[in-house]
């Protein structure tokens, strides 16, 4: 599976989306956000952690179809901008090979005030999690492997 | 007959063991493609839980396919 660098705006300064094999950078694409306007400033970032459903986690692989994780993706925040109102909204998504504490997700919107900053942060990464065609697969400390929700919807036939 | 285009993504992928392949079948929506990939590589997800494009863009299981198609099936995503 090719996994390139692919990252571009929809309109000049409103909204960025990046699904990419190398290191977010937080602080980097905090600076892109900076508006005259904007009050406020929320951010989410997903670190890989080291357990899952009493499984020890070694390191976790993500898998994208780049093409429409950035369709979706602009949609989400082009309707996170409408409904919160929000000036700026930008997300970065990991794929390849993350280690423990590595950052996969990360989410960063500016706003006028915080509750709009808050809302719609929340809003952008619950809608990541479950509309972007993005995969993500387990290695464990015992050697074994598992893509998340996908072994448990199998196992439940 | 269709010559249909499937590509195959995460758990899909390693069930069928290819990124994808071009099928020769009788079919006339997405659903049927993916119960033909099924019976082709035994994956026994349920389609209730993954979704599905044709060439590029995201469509429904009972939308229909056409000769010379790319549909995509996705397992069950977990961004994030």
């Amino acid at each position: 599976m090719a996994i390139r660098y692919c990252c571009f705006r929809l309109l000049p300064g409103v909204e960025l989306i990046s699904v990419a094999a190398s290191p977010i950078d937080p602080d980097e694409l905090r600076k892109q956000l900076f508006d005259p306007a904007a009050g406020a400033y929320c951010s989410f970032e997903g670190w890989v952690r080291n357990e899952n459903d009493g499984q020890t986690v070694l390191r976790l692989e993500y898998e994208a179809y780049e093409p429409l994780a950035l369709t979706e993706g602009e949609e989400i925040l082009a309707e996170a901008k409408r409904q919160f109102l929000c000036q700026t909204a930008h997300c970065a998504h990991r794929t390849g090979m993350l280690e423990i504490g590595d950052c996969a997700v990360w989410v960063g919107v500016a706003a006028p005030h915080r509750d709009e900053a808050f809302r719609a942060c929340r809003y952008i990464i619950d809608q990541l999690k479950v509309r972007l065609p993005i995969w993500k697969k387990e290695h464990y400390v015992d050697g074994h492997s598992g893509w998340v929700n996908c072994e448990r919807c199998a196992s439940a036939l | 007959m269709k010559s249909i285009k499937v590509c195959y993504f995460a758990m899909f992928r390693e069930h069928a063991g290819v990124n994808e392949e071009t099928l020769t079948i009788d079919a006339t929506t997405a659903a049927d493609v993916f119960r033909a990939t099924r019976e082709r590589h035994g994956s026994a997800e349920p389609t209730g839980h993954c979704k599905v494009a044709i060439n590029d863009v995201m469509a429904d299981w009972d939308s229909p396919v056409s000769d010379g198609d790319t549909v995509l099936l996705f397992p069950p995503v977990a961004g994030g």
